[in-house]
């Protein structure tokens, strides 16, 4: 992997930085913007804003409901024992376990979906740079190609005002 | 955030991590000689059988049940409390969480082993699993000590998760800023992470969603811990509003054991930047909100009770207030109202050590409240002559002992190797706020880091 990036005090310079990167013509999937905490008041940390998170949770919450159905109903059936006068298939007492079954579902797809939209754990090696972790901001591009190279380097300085680096 | 100001925050905060003083050390040993005691005492139960413990006909459940309920009653510390936090967006409770978060985890996993210690035969734990014995018979999904195994290991499995996904972004702050075989742990716990626009969009969004379910999973996990007892028709117990009655008596320890834990780590950590006497006050109003909750349903519950009459109920009823349980009972009145709602209730009062006197007086009344609810009225049934006392024995005194001690050990050792504030959120806390109104401008100030 290569990369050229600069790092920026200010979450405005980040701002032109990025503004400066369209400008150019390089791709948005190109932009790498990376943080110590997130940065919610500009507009660059908004662009991978939109996220299917909410409806694999849901997915994983009803594949759960399925599975606690599922299993409740099942082993009630597979040795019916009647038991405090319940019927076999006792939905109120399932309620329970269809409910917990329901919520683990939602919770582990959330997490699963996490790792794999977040791209981690990963082991390949990234664009970084330490000193994010001093409040320092990075914004590079990733495998710029060699026309794109200059411009790059224009929009990155932001008139002079940031040291590129490379990796 | 400027980046001196980030850079103090980091190492004020990672300062417990890099540095270890000879009171560490002292402080562990010391714990850790009470936990081993109390697994000797285990194992000599096991060995010896349940002989050994004050647990006879007719009280079958005692200080081990007592425990587990009140263990997982304090676990609503910390994952129900941060996730109402996240979700109304409350600034002030950036320091807070994550010492809240670690309470419910490892407060359930010591509660959880309560029924484990209470088998007397704990090598078959398994059996508490469902899953189809040799002839093919399930486990019956009708009983109550089912539900308990789904809810509680769902509720620890999301606490767990809830508690470790922010961590990841402060283990990557602590991967730059370490050397050696640090760098290599804590590059291995923080999975790659960069800090991506992506990556924190979609780790606030999980914990989102994770705050929006983690809610009613605790809320139904003590409810279900109460269908324990409600569902058997044993009087003192067979009561509808037990749900509700066990939930705010669990939110109730809960916040009176966070406030504690946070006071323990202000003083030994020197977080006085951090957490701010505001943040005390603020649960003091929260605790004082549920012990006024918990009178009302000690009250509802007892008033049911006496006005129905029915002679076993009474037996019970007496037996607590004016019989052989009556100094434990009014014991612990005491300790959840009488002291703790003035010393809550004024602002003057209203302080660090008044709030933490106050907690302290809480969990000792709601250690108390759990055993009153189990004893009693196992020893009051409906025949007088299968009535009976219990006594608790040295075994059993012992090893709820050394699931104090378990409890401080695990907290003081998380608290060494991961940053006990969440770092990043308290950067987060430090952007310039987008106030709406004067009050809020006038707020926002109390929440951040002192320069």
């Amino acid at each position: 992997m290569t990369a050229i990036y600069a790092l920026y005090s200010e979450p405005a310079d980040v701002q032109k930085a990025v503004d400066n990167l369209r400008a150019a013509g390089v791709p948005e999937r190109e932009i790498v913007v990376i943080s110590g905490e997130p940065i919610e008041e500009y507009e660059f940390s908004h662009r991978d804003k939109a996220s299917w998170l909410y409806w694999i949770a849901s997915a994983g919450g009803i594949a759960g409901l399925t599975f606690g159905t599922w299993l409740t109903r099942m082993t009630e059936l597979a040795w019916p024992l009647q038991t405090g006068n319940m019927p076999i298939v006792s939905w109120w007492p399932n309620l329970i376990v269809m409910f917990e079954l329901t919520m683990l579902g939602g919770i582990l797809a959330t997490v699963v979906a996490l790792f794999i939209t977040a791209k981690i754990p990963s082991r390949e090696p990234k664009l970084y740079d330490p000193a994010v972790t001093d409040g320092r901001i990075l914004v590079g591009v990733q495998n710029p190609s060699g026309a794109t190279l200059p411009a790059v380097e224009r929009a990155l300085t932001i008139g002079g005002g940031a040291e590129l680096k490379r990796s | 955030m400027s980046e001196a100001s980030s850079r103090k925050l980091s190492e004020d905060l990672l300062r417990p991590l890099l540095e270890t003083s000879w009171r560490f050390y002292a402080l562990v040993a010391f714990l850790g000689s009470i936990v081993l005691m109390g697994l000797v005492t285990w194992a000599y139960q096991m060995f010896n059988g349940f002989g050994v413990t004050g647990i006879n006909n007719p009280i079958f459940w005692a200080f081990y049940i007592t425990n587990f309920v009140f263990w997982i009653g304090i676990s609503h510390a910390g994952t129900l409390i941060s996730a109402i936090l996240r979700l109304v967006n409350a600034g002030w409770r950036r320091p807070v969480t994550r010492c809240a978060e670690v309470i419910t985890a490892f407060a359930l996993m010591i509660g959880a082993m309560f029924p484990l210690i209470h088998l007397g035969r704990p090598w078959l734990f398994f059996w508490l699993m469902p899953y189809p014995n040799s002839r093919q018979i399930w486990p019956n999904f009708r009983s109550p000590l089912v539900w308990d195994f789904f809810a509680i290991s769902t509720y620890l499995t999301g606490s767990v998760l809830f508690l470790v996904l922010p961590m990841i972004p402060d283990f990557a702050l602590v991967r730059d800023r370490t050397t050696g075989w640090r760098h290599r742990v804590y590059g291995t716990l923080a999975l790659g992470w960069q800090g991506t626009t992506k990556q924190w969009h979609r780790l606030e969004t999980a914990m989102q969603i994770m705050a929006i379910a983690i809610i009613p999973v605790a809320v139904s996990v003590h409810t279900i811990v109460s269908f324990d007892f409600s569902m058997a028709v044993v009087p003192g117990w067979h009561s509808t509003i037990f749900g509700p009655y066990f939930v705010a008596g669990a939110i109730f320890s809960g916040i009176a054991a966070l406030i504690i834990a946070m006071a323990a780590l202000r003083k030994v950590l020197h977080l006085e930047d951090y957490l701010h006497p505001v943040h005390f006050q603020n649960l003091g109003k929260l605790l004082l909100m549920m012990s006024l909750l918990w009178a009302y349903f000690v009250f509802s519950e007892r008033l049911t009770s006496w006005y129905g009459n029915g002679t076993s109920e009474m037996a019970v009823f007496w037996a607590l207030q004016r019989g052989s349980y009556a100094p434990l009972y009014w014991t612990m009145v005491i300790c959840n109202f009488v002291i703790p709602f003035p010393i809550l209730a004024l602002r003057q009062t209203r302080t660090i050590a008044g709030c933490v006197t106050a907690s302290c007086f809480v969990v000792v009344g709601m250690w108390l409240e759990r055993f009153l609810i189990v004893v009693p009225s196992l020893g009051h049934k409906y025949l007088p002559y299968s009535w009976g006392p219990y006594r608790p024995s040295p075994v059993e005194i012992m090893i709820m002992i050394s699931t104090f001690a378990a409890m401080a050990l695990l907290y003081t050792l998380f608290s060494k190797f991961v940053p006990i504030i969440s770092i990043w959120e308290l950067k987060v806390g430090e952007h310039p706020f987008p106030a709406e109104t004067p009050a809020e401008i006038k707020e926002h100030p109390l929440w951040q880091v002192r320069p």
